[in-house]
Formats: C-alpha cells, sequence, structure tokens
C-alpha cells in the first residue's frame, strides 16, 4: 500500500506540472476543459488568464474527456483560447494558525489587509468532515448576553447554532455585534474568539462590525473573512466555508470559545441558486436547488462541542427573510437544521422597539439543557414558561380587542394587556449597549408578572410565587 | 475489500457516478469505488455501463479508477450485539468507527456491524424436528437481563438439520447449526445478513387489537396508534416532531425501538445517546438504550447513505419482530429521506414529477410504511412492528407531496400545529386536524380493561373539542358576553382541558409518562367537573362561583402532583370537587 501512495505523489507532482492552454466553454462562473488528464471530482484548479492573474475554481463535474469547473471569482478577462489551466490533484485548502485573529481575509482566505500572508501551522480542507454523532459532547453552558429576550426567553447555549431572522432594514446587524460585545459564561475565564463571515453585504455593513469590535477592544480577538457585495458572487459559496475551517481549528486544536457571526445567509443561497440553475438542474421550490438542505446543513452543522476537547463553536448566522416570510425556503430550511431561531418583527421594530424579537416565534431548543438551578436561576424554567404563556395570551386579547373595542374587555384581560405593554416596553426593550445580568433580566420577568393576578399564574409553584411574586 | 474488478469510473457528479466497461455486475450489488473503496451500490444497469450511488463523499474520484464488485446486494448483519449499539445509514457501528477515525468521519473504512470477538452463551432449544425451515428457533442468548434473542434459521432456509451445538459461548460467526438442503449443506451462524431492500417475510397478517400505549396523553386517549400500526407527524421547523418522537421512544411499550436520525441534526442523536442509558424502562426496571438501536445518518453525512437508512432499519425492526417481538421504529425525519431520493434522482436526470420529486415516490412511501403490521411470525409467533415517521413540510404546508402521499399510506395522524407550538402549547398536537382510524380496531381492548368511562369520556370531550371551535369563532366575532353561561363554561371547560390534560412537559420527572388509567382518572375528573358544573348552572349558578372552585387549582397541578404510583390521590381530589360543586348548590338553595 506504501508503495502506492508514493506512486501516486509523484504521478501527482508530475501532473500538477501540466498546463492545458485553451478553454472549450465559458459561461458565468463555469468554465469547461476538454481532454485533460482524469481529474479528482472537486479537485482545486487554477485558471490563469492571458494577464497571468490567476484564479482559483473547483472540479463539479468530470469525465475522460471533459471537466466542468466553477471558478470561485470573476470570469471576466478569461478568453478562450489563450486562458491556462493547472489541476491541483488536492481539494481547496486553507492554511491556518492562531496569527489569523486580528486580521481580514477574502472569502478565499488570503489577506486583504495588506499584512503578509499568515503563516499557515496546519493545510486544512475548508470543506471539514462530518462529525461522528458519538464523538459530539451535547452543550449545556449558557452564554450571558446580557440581552433580556434572549437570555431570558431564548437563552443561548454555548455551541448552539441560534440564527438571527430578519428582514430589510431591520437592526440584526446591530443584535449580532452586541451579541459579540457582550457575550461571556460566567465564573469561567476562558480564551475566546469571534469568527466574521460576511457575505454579500456592503462595504459600511462590514466597517460597522470592525468598528464596534475596535471600541469594544477585542479587534485583535477576531478574524474577518470578508466578501463583499461588489466581489463575486461565487466567492460567497467559500467564505463561510473558511471562515469555519479556522473556527474549527481554534475551538478543536487550540481549545477555544469560538463565536462565528456569518452574514448574510440570503446571499449565500442565492449564489448556490445562481450555479445551480447555469448547470441545469432540476430545481426545488423558488428555483432553489434539491440539496440546499444539505448543503446548508454541512455549514450549520459544523458547531457544536467534542467530548474530551475543550473548545466550542457557537454560530449565529444572520439571513434577512425575502419579504419578510418565514415560509421562504431559506429561512425554512435554516430553522429545520439550526437549534432554534430569533425572529425579528418589523411591527415591533415600527413601535421602536429594540430589540425587536418576536415572542413568540422564536426559540431555543437547547435552553431547556442550560437553565434553572445550577446554572441560571431555579425559577427560569417557569418563569420563561409563565411569560411565554401570558404573553401568547396578550396576543389573542389584542385580537379580540381590535374587533370588539378594549372597552368591552373584562378587567383580566386589561391586565393582560397592561402585561403586554410591560413585556415589549421594558422587559424585550433594551439600549443598543445595555448589558443586563440574568439576575436583572430574570427579576425583571417577574416584575411583569406582577400585573397579573396569582391565580394565573398556572405555570409557577406557590413555593417560586412566594419567592419572587409576593416578595 | 474485494479484487473482482467489474468495471471503471466514467463520470463523477456527485454521489451518483457513471461506471463504463461493466462485465458482471448485478442489479442492486453492492461495490467498492476508487482505490479508496468507497462504497456503492449498482442502481441501473445499461448495455456495458452501470449507474452507481455511493454512500460516502466522493471528493477525489476520478474517471478511470476501478470498481470492485462484491457479488452481494446491500445488506444488514442481524444477529445478537444490536441491542444498544449506533450505526450509520448502511449499518457501520458509529463507536467502533470513532475508535478507529477520531471524531470525524473517514472514508473507505468497512467494519463488521456485529462485534466478531464478543461472546455469547447459545442455549439450544430442546426439541427440534429433523426437517426445519426459514423462522424455526434453533436457541437462544439473554442478550440483555430483559431480551431473550432467539435464534432463527434465516427465512429463506430449509432442510435436514444435521448439527446443532450444544449450550456454550460463541462468537456470532461460529458455525452453531448444518443443514442438508438440496444435497448441499448450509452452516448457520447466530448471525445472518439479509438485503434491506427486501422485506422480511411472515406467514400472515394479523388484524390490530391493542394500542402501543405511548404515555402521551393526547396521543393514548384522543388518537391511539395501534400495536403494528402506522403513524405520521407532520409539522414545520419547531413544532415538536423530535421531542414526539423521542417522547414515545422512551415511553412506548414496545420490547424493541429502532429509532433512526435521518438527515436531522447531530446533536439530537447525542442528546438520545447521552439521556437513553440512565432513563429507566417503567415496565422492566431496565436502562432504556437495552432495548434500543440507534441509527444516524445526519443531515451533514451522504445523502445516499440517508436514502438508505430507513431501509437498514426497517430490515433490524423486522428481524425482531420475527423472533415474536413488538417492535417501534421512529424515522425522524421522512422528509429527508424523500429528498435524498429526489437529489439522486435529479442526478440521475430522471423526469421529475411533483416539486422535483421522482414520480415513484408514492411507491416508495407506501412499501416503506407496508413493512408494518402485526403478524403471525414464521416461528408461529406474534410480533408486530408499528412505523412512527416524522414528516418536515416545507412552509409547515401540508399540502406538499411527501405529506400528502404519506397520508395515502398510514392510519393515523398526528399533525403538529404551528400556533400550539407557538404559545408553547406541547405537544402541540392538533385535535381539531389529527386522527386515528386505530379506535375501532381496539375499542374491545379498552373495554376489556377496567377504565371506567373511558370509552363514552373519551367520545364526550371530543365532542366538546369540536363544540369549542364554533363557540370561540363566535366569540372572535362579538365577545364572549354574547354567549350565555353554559356555553361560556364549554369553552371553560375545554380551556381547563387543554392546560389540565392536553399540555404534557416532556421535561417534568412526573409529567413526561401518564400510565392508562391515569389518563382514564383526570379525563373523568374534568369531566365531572362538567358534568356537575352545568347542572349547577342551570340551577343559577354563574361561571365566576364555578371558576372560583378552590379544587380547580388542583387539577390543573394534578398531572404535575399525582405520580403514576400515587392515583388513590385523584380519588381524593374527584371527592372533594364533588363536595365543593355541592357546596355552591347548598349556598344558592
Ligand atoms: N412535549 C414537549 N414538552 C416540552 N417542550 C417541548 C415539547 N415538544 C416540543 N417542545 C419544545 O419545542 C422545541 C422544538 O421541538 P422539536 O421536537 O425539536 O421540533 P421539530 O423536530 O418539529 O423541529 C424543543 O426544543 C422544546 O423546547
Ligand atoms: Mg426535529
Amino acid at each position: 500500500m506504501t508503495e502506492k501512495i508514493d506512486l501516486e505523489g509523484v504521478q501527482k507532482t508530475l501532473k500538477t506540472g501540466i498546463e492545458y492552454i485553451g478553454l472549450h466553454r465559458v459561461e458565468g462562473p463555469l468554465v469547461f476543459i476538454r481532454k485533460t488528464h482524469p481529474v479528482g471530482y472537486r479537485e482545486l484548479l487554477q485558471c490563469v488568464d492571458p494577464k497571468g492573474n490567476i484564479r482559483l475554481g473547483m472540479v463539479l463535474d468530470t469525465t475522460a474527456d471533459m471537466v466542468v469547473a466553477q471558478i470561485f471569482e470573476s470570469t471576466t478577462g478569461l478568453t478562450l483560447p489563450d486562458t491556462r489551466v493547472r489541476f491541483m490533484g488536492e481539494s481547496l485548502t486553507l492554511p491556518v494558525s492562531e496569527k489569523m485573529l486580528g486580521r481580514s481575509f477574502n472569502g478565499l482566505g488570503r489577506p486583504i489587509d495588506g499584512g503578509p500572508v499568515p503563516l499557515g501551522m496546519e493545510e486544512r480542507d475548508i470543506n471539514g468532515k462530518p462529525v461522528n454523532p458519538t464523538a459530539r459532547q451535547y452543550p449545556r453552558d449558557y452564554i450571558q448576553t446580557g440581552i433580556s429576550a434572549i437570555d431570558g426567553m431564548n437563552t443561548l447555549i454555548r455551541g448552539q447554532k441560534l440564527p438571527i431572522f430578519s428582514g430589510n432594514g431591520l437592526p440584526h446587524n446591530d443584535l449580532a455585534a452586541q451579541i459579540a460585545r457582550q457575550a461571556k459564561v460566567r465564573g469561567t475565564a476562558t480564551d475566546f474568539a469571534v469568527v466574521f463571515a460576511a457575505m454579500g453585504v456592503k462595504h459600511d455593513v462590514a466597517r460597522y462590525f470592525i468598528r464596534s469590535f475596535e471600541d469594544s477592544g477585542v479587534l485583535e480577538k477576531v478574524a474577518l473573512f470578508l466578501s463583499l457585495a461588489d466581489d463575486p458572487s461565487i466567492e460567497r459559496l467559500l467564505t463561510p466555508r473558511t471562515a469555519l475551517t479556522l473556527a474549527e481549528y481554534l475551538a478543536f486544536e487550540k481549545d477555544m470559545h469560538v463565536l462565528v457571526i456569518m452574514t448574510d445567509m440570503t446571499n449565500y443561497c442565492e449564489a448556490l441558486r445562481e450555479i445551480s440553475t447555469l448547470r441545469g438542474e432540476i430545481p426545488s421550490r423558488k428555483g432553489y436547488p434539491g440539496y440546499l438542505y444539505s448543503d446548508l446543513a454541512e455549514l450549520y452543522e459544523r458547531s457544536g462541542m467534542l467530548a474530551g476537547f475543550g473548545g466550542s463553536i457557537t454560530q449565529v448566522p444572520v439571513l434577512t427573510m425575502p419579504n419578510d416570510d418565514i415560509s421562504h425556503p431559506i429561512p425554512d430550511l435554516t430553522g429545520y437544521i439550526t437549534e432554534g431561531q430569533i425572529v425579528f418583527e418589523r411591527e415591533m421594530h415600527g413601535r421602536n422597539i429594540y430589540p425587536p424579537v418576536a415572542g413568540l416565534p422564536s426559540l431555543s431548543r437547547l435552553m431547556k439543557d442550560g437553565i434553572g438551578e445550577g446554572m441560571t436561576r431555579e425559577d427560569h424554567p417557569h418563569l420563561s414558561a409563565q411569560l411565554f404563556a401570558a404573553y401568547s395570551y396578550v396576543k389573542d386579547v389584542r385580537n379580540l380587542a381590535s374587533v370588539i373595542g378594549e372597552e368591552e374587555l373584562t378587567p383580566l384581560d386589561h391586565q393582560y394587556l397592561e402585561f403586554g405593554e410591560f413585556f415589549e416596553g421594558q422587559f424585550v426593550s433594551q439600549a443598543k449597549n445595555e448589558d443586563r445580568t440574568m439576575e436583572e433580566t430574570l427579576d425583571l420577568g417577574w416584575k411583569a408578572l406582577k400585573k397579573l393576578p396569582a391565580e394565573e399564574l398556572h405555570r409557577v409553584t406557590e413555593e417560586e410565587l412566594m419567592e419572587y411574586y409576593e416578595g | 475489500m474485494s479484487s473482482r474488478i467489474i468495471g471503471q469510473i466514467k463520470r463523477v457528479n456527485g454521489p451518483v457516478i457513471e461506471a463504463s466497461g461493466i462485465t458482471d455486475a448485478g442489479m442492486m450489488e453492492l461495490v467498492h469505488v476508487g482505490e479508496l473503496g468507497i462504497v456503492g451500490e449498482v442502481i441501473k444497469l445499461e448495455a456495458g455501463g452501470a449507474i452507481i450511488q455511493v454512500y460516502e463523499d466522493p471528493t477525489g474520484l476520478k474517471p478511470g479508477e476501478n470498481v470492485y464488485g462484491t457479488a452481494l446486494p446491500l445488506s444488514v448483519e442481524l444477529g445478537p450485539g444490536l441491542l444498544g449499539s449506533i450505526y450509520d445509514g448502511i449499518q457501520r457501528p458509529l463507536e467502533e468507527i470513532r475508535n478507529l477515525s477520531g471524531t470525524s468521519i473517514q472514508r473507505g473504512i468497512t467494519l463488521p456491524a456485529l462485534n466478531r470477538e464478543k461472546t455469547w452463551h447459545f442455549v439450544p432449544s430442546p426439541e427440534i424436528p429433523e426437517e426445519v425451515s426459514g423462522g424455526l428457533c434453533l436457541g437462544t442468548v439473554q442478550e440483555t437481563k430483559h431480551l431473550l434473542h432467539r435464534v432463527l434459521v434465516p427465512p429463506t432456509l430449509h432442510g435436514r438439520l444435521q448439527y446443532l451445538a450444544e449450550e456454550g459461548e460463541y462468537t456470532v460467526d461460529t458455525v452453531i447449526a448444518r443443514l442438508e438442503t438440496e444435497g448441499r449443506t448450509a452452516e448457520l451462524t447466530m448471525m445472518h445478513a439479509w438485503p434491506i431492500r427486501v422485506s422480511r417475510p411472515v406467514r400472515e397478517r394479523l388484524p390490530f387489537n391493542a394500542p402501543l400505549l405511548t404515555g402521551q396523553r393526547v396521543i393514548d386517549t384522543l388518537f391511539p396508534l395501534a400495536r403494528g400500526g402506522t403513524v405520521a407527524i407532520p409539522g414545520g421547523f419547531g413544532t415538536g416532531k423530535t421531542m414526539t418522537q423521542h417522547a414515545v421512544a422512551k415511553w412506548c411499550d414496545a420490547d424493541i425501538i429502532i429509532y433512526i436520525g435521518c438527515g436531522e441534526r447531530g446533536n439530537e442523536m447525542t442528546d438520545v445517546l447521552t439521556s437513553f442509558p440512565d432513563l429507566v424502562d417503567p415496565r422492566t426496571g431496565r436502562s432504556l438504550m437495552e432495548r434500543t438501536v440507534l441509527i444516524a445518518n445526519t443531515s451533514n453525512m451522504p445523502v445516499s447513505a440517508r436514502e438508505a437508512s430507513i431501509y437498514t432499519g426497517a430490515t433490524m425492526a423486522e428481524y425482531f419482530r420475527d423472533m415474536g417481538y413488538h417492535v417501534a421504529l421512529m424515522a425522524d425525519s421522512t422528509s429527508r429521506w424523500a429528498e435524498a431520493l429526489r437529489e439522486l434522482s435529479g442526478r440521475m436526470e430522471e423526469m421529475p414529477a411533483e416539486e422535483g420529486f421522482p414520480a415513484y415516490l408514492p411507491t416508495r412511501i407506501a412499501e416503506f410504511y407496508e413493512r408494518a403490521g402485526r403478524m403471525e411470525t414464521l416461528g408461529g409467533w406474534e410480533g408486530s412492528l408499528s412505523i412512527i415517521g416524522a414528516v418536515s413540510p416545507p412552509g409547515g404546508d401540508f399540502s406538499e407531496p411527501v405529506t400528502q402521499h404519506t397520508k395515502r399510506f398510514i392510519r393515523c395522524f398526528w399533525g403538529l400545529d404551528r400556533q400550539l407550538a407557538n404559545a408553547r402549547h406541547y405537544p402541540a398536537i392538533s385535535w381539531i386536524e389529527s386522527y386515528s382510524e386505530y379506535v375501532e380496531d381496539i375499542l374491545p381492548w379498552w373495554e376489556e380493561r377496567e377504565t371506567g368511562n373511558f370509552v363514552t369520556n373519551r367520545r364526550e370531550i371530543m365532542e366538546l373539542l369540536h363544540r369549542e371551535v364554533r363557540l370561540s369563532q363566535v366569540v372572535k366575532l362579538v365577545g364572549p358576553d354574547a354567549l350565555p353561561d353554559s356555553q361560556r363554561f364549554i369553552l371553560e371547560v375545554c380551556t381547563l382541558f387543554k392546560n389540565a390534560f392536553l399540555q404534557q412537559n416532556a421535561f417534568d420527572d412526573i409529567d413526561r409518562y401518564s400510565t392508562i388509567e391515569k389518563q382514564a382518572r383526570m379525563l373523568d375528573i374534568i369531566l365531572s367537573y362538567y358534568r356537575l358544573g352545568s347542572a349547577a348552572i342551570k340551577k343559577g349558578i354563574t361561571m365566576v362561583e364555578l371558576k372560583r372552585i378552590p379544587a380547580l387549582r388542583d387539577i390543573v397541578k394534578m398531572k404535575f402532583t399525582v405520580s403514576n404510583e400515587n392515583l388513590d390521590r385523584l380519588d381524593s381530589l374527584a371527592i372533594k370537587l364533588e363536595r365543593q360543586l355541592t357546596a355552591l348548590e347548598g349556598h344558592h338553595d
């Protein structure tokens, strides 16, 4: 066996030396090359245009007489006769090291901050490998974000993937940046890092995040992977993969707790649709390819904790729902993969509630195992269940009031309306730099419940009522 | 890896590979592709060529690499040692793979599914006829404290028994019996292989006669599943499909659980792996893991193995059924399996039918659910296989193809409701949209038990729930004051029933599981509040007075406060309620 591997190695070096001159066809980001040596599926290639500029690509379809590849950078300037192609004999890798913190890269992982290429400690395949489910460790430690709508109602757990479902013009960037600034696990002094992946967002958005990291003095703990709105859309397909490759290295080689922010996943999905359409694949819903679910899962599942490793990857992907429609394939498939979702409501934003976190559709699936006695506080599980139940009834009362008029409501229903006002105005609402402790959040929750009579509070115990409601 | 070269790779564009120069490959033959030996299956044969679906990531495969045949169809190993294991979609043991390749799954690993070193204590059956045939029990192995593993003659074999091992310790691949069959000798071990796409034969199908009790009140009381029945749980993301599947896997009264994580989250499998060993089966007092086999082909694992995982699970389930056990199989989610079919079909450039799904989707769904049933096995026992399939409709819209076709082949439907889930009413099983066609089948079972007025109570509460729907529409238009107290009281009782009975907290140590006796008594108390209360209203007592009854607070909390072992406390609650209601009337008179 060993002999054969060596032989292959020699062959590979020889063949990576071969250059093919001339493309058969170029169509958007796809190039077609004829009559090559046998090329591997998903193999990396270099396309050298007549001016000598090198662009990277990946093989999507390989046969003996034709290879189809997607080029990650723009194909503008490639000519059919004079473009040269080199196959690299391996898939795309990223050299990773801790030195990448504090630096900015493009989607392919090349520095764009004028600094030198950081010396990689290790080359890693950017596609990662599926984690063996038996090797995972179930995440349980909560993260205090200082934001009541999250900490109290949708607690974030270290190693969770919890996306923000937003809409155009809503303050998702503010919330993502606030989470990144304020997130802490109490009682532990651990090494943390932030990996930020931007796909198709505007320059000022990227600048906003950078400034926010700078202001809180953590910039040297942040690695930025930027593929902005004016970069070729295809580069967006790589950006989250390179970012997650570094995150995995930091979390599982360097024992760091890594927060990965990926924005905007909608742009990523659009790039995927573009390639799929060009390749003439049979679309499923709204023109997105049938494998969108699996493709997104390949990204989102690269989070969590591993048994026997010190670090973790917590993902906060941000996406804008086209038309504010939560049943659109992008939020829908995301919600099917991630461990809950923070959903924004435009109507709350209109009433100047920040963060405009919708009470009912938002959910943290891992919350149940990370809150309560010995973790947050013993009353937390029942308190949040009670707040949800009461708030859900508020929605019913408001609907009823809009039909029969507020005057017609029963005194109890009026109390519910007051509760709703307090809950949205005081509990959910907070300043963009306000950092509440878990106790402050929970106490505020009880303050809201005091607007309601004790008989209405079915989800809390008598002891909890004694301790937090009467007191 | 076998060394029989059957052809070469011609084209790779994903998990579906074209091969050429095919000499003697068989349809559905298990093959190894390329020098890495990636596992695949021949799914189409054409002149000189074949289409192969590979069960591992095809990255790096090149045209010209060899394809190696095994001359066997894709099969699973069946024998002692399955229980408590976790496998991927093509039955590779994930624990062992982890020992070999660390945290991530390396490609090209082939490991036996059943441990070859471990020995089992085999006890031969005392009386065996000379002529034996498929399904006959050759002997037994006490696989776990509670499960007697019956070693059966494989279904398709028959012949004259020439040798049977005596009682002793054997590994699964030791010959324990020899049959002479049509002039040849067949050597039998405690394990055998069975092709996953072929359902195992039985003697005959039997009618349904008993419920599969799940301990979940909304299920057992309102929409029961029969032993051997089929049910679908459709619901948008976050409505509670997985939690319901987990709850049923934990508390249902099956002997064996086969849990398939098909294209879903990795952490959910880890959750099962970490929680099941510490949970105790209320009926046997043993760890739940001892009756469970897990199949994990999570969303980030190869899509073709996701397609296979459903069949792998069904085959294992049938194997235990053949021993005369009641098996429950959970598949979370069948939609991901259907999507895998769609993706593979798309790669083969087949003509799509609805929403890109292949035209044979309904046939495949039907074939899968048909593997369920209550059966008389070849060995003459009664066994059953119940199938509980989650469905994940895009956008939570039940009109999509997978939900619609599934509905044609199941007889029980637990529809999850987004509104209920958003209001944190769990389990969010809609009492309006759900149904069970098994109610009639299992009525005799209920009537035989001493569950009091259960059957009539059940009918009455269903009626009230439907009346509530109409009444709340009126309230939404004109407000509650427009209704007379007798009708508002129905709304009150339904709210009470939802809070005190239908909602069930999977995380509460007492509430997570209710025996059928507890369910019957709880229902009875709620309905006696309704009956006595309605009578009181006729006598002029107001709704407000009825709502102020102190016992009401105990009723709302009885699910948390009264454990399955302490049901007589419900009797005193019933008496207390009656007394307080009569006292009310007394005041009035
Ligand atoms: N019976 C239940 N008891 C308590 N919480 C539940 C229950 N069912 C669902 N939930 C809550 O809903 C969340 C989502 O449920 P899950 O089963 O994962 O949804 P799905 O599989 O449909 O996406 C869970 O994380 C849990 O918080
Ligand atoms: Mg689920």
